[in-house]
């Protein structure tokens, strides 16, 4: 990890586990047996770990979500399915690399994945548009989706963007028209899907994959109507209030899951995803494996009968009794 | 863009600092013209220099579209309540209060069922006024209910919209609104019936990526502001200035987002028309009956 990019608050952690490297150093080079002091620092180091993580604030919960080495979709894809097979474009304007999608064997069963890309390196970064889709990346997606309809596979998408791409192609294009038609004919798609909000769950960028029969969510995603910073800038008039308003907006799994909004979540490795990618990739394997096998259980009209309710109930309000 | 009412304000023209009287004059923030207020209303508040239809409440809305005293209100009890006990630099229930004390709205929407031209139909306008037309939980709820209420009554569906976008104040119960609204529409376009969207100035983000775009015929006002993401970002993220007209009306009919743009002295008779052409034939001998 000494290695790795670390975030503020993570500062204690990364000290403490120099000072252990520096003693194993030691022990090397010098051959001094100095094994008791390591072992120590090492518990005290999972302590400070688990200290730190369970006392976690939703604006550092938003740095893991953002996290430069947080898996993304194409991390999980290879870890959680077999034969992972992409296929490209929406039939129309061109391919939008922000969003990626195509078949894969999970559990031995053929399913529909799709989701947002970031991209690691800078040129990646650039490639894949910061993970921030255009209309044709929406509509690539309610192509696949509707082809997985068709053949009647189930569907998973994986939710990972800052939001939908603020660009004047983007709005020349219909960007809301093609997030408004997804979220319309995903309410009907006739096959099981699965939702997993893996890192940032970005407003209607995120929503435009993200309706479905059961919603997931990694421990550390976030998942939002607007970005935290965006808020401050309107509501603080202030972009750098982003700490208070990723606090007001209540964006953390835990906050989603009370409300009802997601149905599970999926617990991090010690320290979030990055940490541990293997760890990941296994816990959530077995809650899609799980969580499909329950929705196939389901007449498909009762699927979409249920689907449209779940989502028919979302909302709080007071009306009174006349 | 907000045009300012009521409050005495001064603008620079030409050098020389006019004084601009409370009440007496308006000016319009498309041309920059300084209107004797009369003149505006009595051509339907819309400027006769540059015809930019200022913004107009949901009460003169529904009068000017509607056959008279044919209007009648559904769900008008519907209440806010701020259920992230969200705080800004202003608590949301403080915001509330304010829109309460100043408008009739209970929120920033009403619907109900009315008559154009004598053809029937439900239809919801914002009140852009109410915390800019926002959409939190009442808004997509009363939305929801128009569309279910259209398709057991078998009547077509007209939505004014005017909306900064989804109500940050009340977070993910917003953005879900979205896929509520549009999880109705789904059913709706299996019941044969028409749905006609239009768009005035403004109408963005949630709202616009939501049932204001799914409309089977898209109508905007003209000049209006039309778009998901807001102008200022957009131009904020590319480094960029954006095209002349970039987001309004005749700039999306150009581009195929919209079908037409109707002036609000003609909305009437288009609507009826259009009403009368798509509703099925005996919903129409109902009207007549």
């Amino acid at each position: 990890m000494a290695l790795q990019q670390f975030l503020e608050f993570e500062k204690p952690i990364v000290e403490l586990e120099k000072k252990i490297e520096e003693l194993k150093q030691i022990a090397a080079e010098e051959r001094v047996d100095n094994s008791v002091e390591i072992e120590r620092l090492s518990r005290n180091m999972i302590r400070l770990k688990a200290e730190i993580f369970s006392n976690i604030t939703p604006w550092q919960i938003t740095q893991i979500a953002r996290h430069p080495l947080r898996p993304y979709t194409l991390d999980y894809a290879p870890r959680l399915f077999k034969d992972f097979i992409e296929l490209h474009g929406d039939r129309n304007f061109r391919d939008d690399p922000a969003i990626v999608g195509g078949f894969a064997m999970l559990d031995g069963e053929t399913v529909m994945v799709i989701g947002h890309q970031k991209g690691r390196t800078t040129k990646e970064k650039v490639f894949r548009n910061f993970g921030m889709p255009n209309p044709e990346g929406y509509r690539k997606a309610i192509r696949l989706m509707s082809m997985a309809e068709r053949l009647n596979k189930p569907i998973i998408t994986f939710i990972d963007t800052p939001g939908a791409f603020p660009g004047i192609g983007a709005e020349e294009r219909g960007q809301a028209e093609a997030i408004a038609k997804n979220l319309m004919v995903m309410s009907r798609l006739k096959v099981p899907i699965i939702i997993v909000v893996i890192g940032e769950g970005g407003s209607g960028g995120a929503l435009a994959i993200g309706v479905g029969d059961k919603v997931l969510m990694l421990e550390y995603a976030t998942y939002s109507v607007i970005s935290p910073e965006g808020c401050a800038a309107i509501l603080w008039k202030d972009g750098s209030k982003g700490e208070q308003a990723a606090k007001a907006l209540k964006i953390t799994a835990a906050d989603l899951h009370r409300f009802g909004i997601i149905d599970e979540i999926v617990k991090e490795p010690l320290g979030g995803a990055h940490q541990d990618v293997e760890a990941m990739a296994k816990a959530l394997q077995e809650a899609l494996v799980r969580s499909l096998q329950d929705l196939k259980k389901i007449s498909t009209d009762d699927l979409v009968h249920n689907r449209y309710s779940k989502y028919r109930k979302i909302g709080k309000f007071y009306e009174a009794v006349v | 863009m907000v045009l300012k009412r009521e409050k005495e304000y001064s603008v620079r023209s030409e050098d020389k600092r006019v004084r601009v009287p409370r009440g007496l004059w308006v000016k319009c923030e498309f041309c920059g013209e300084i209107i004797y207020k009369k003149e505006i209303e009595k051509n339907l508040e819309v400027c006769p220099k540059c015809n930019y239809h200022f913004r107009i409440n949901s009460q003169k809305r529904l009068a000017m579209v509607f056959d008279e005293g044919s209007f009648v209100e559904f769900d008008a009890g519907i209440e806010p309540i701020d259920i992230l006990d969200f705080k800004d630099t202003k608590k949301y229930k403080d915001r509330l209060k304010t829109a309460h004390k100043t408008l009739p709205q209970k929120d920033a929407f009403i619907y109900g069922e009315g008559r154009i031209n004598g053809q029937r139909v439900m239809a919801g306008v914002f009140e852009f006024e109410f915390m800019g037309g926002s959409m939190g939980s009442v808004v997509g709820e009363k939305i929801t209910r128009l569309i279910e209420r259209a398709i057991n009554k078998k009547c077509g569906v007209i939505i004014f919209s005017s909306s900064g976008g989804a109500r940050m104040q009340e977070g993910i119960f917003s953005l879900m609104q979205m896929a509520k609204t549009c999880a109705a529409l789904a059913m709706f376009r299996k019941a044969g019936l028409p749905y006609i969207s239009v768009l005035l100035d403004p109408t963005m983000g949630g709202v616009t990526a939501s049932f204001a775009m799914l409309g089977d015929i898209i109508i905007a006002e003209p000049k209006a502001l039309i778009g998901f993401a807001g102008p200022r970002v957009i131009e904020q993220t590319i480094k960029q200035k954006l095209p002349e007209g970039f987001q309004r009306s005749e700039y999306l009919l150009e581009h195929g987002v919209i079908d037409m743009i109707v002036e609000r002295k003609n909305m009437r008779d288009v609507l009826g028309k259009l009403l009368a052409m798509l509703t099925p034939a005996n919903n129409a001998l109902e009207v007549r009956g």
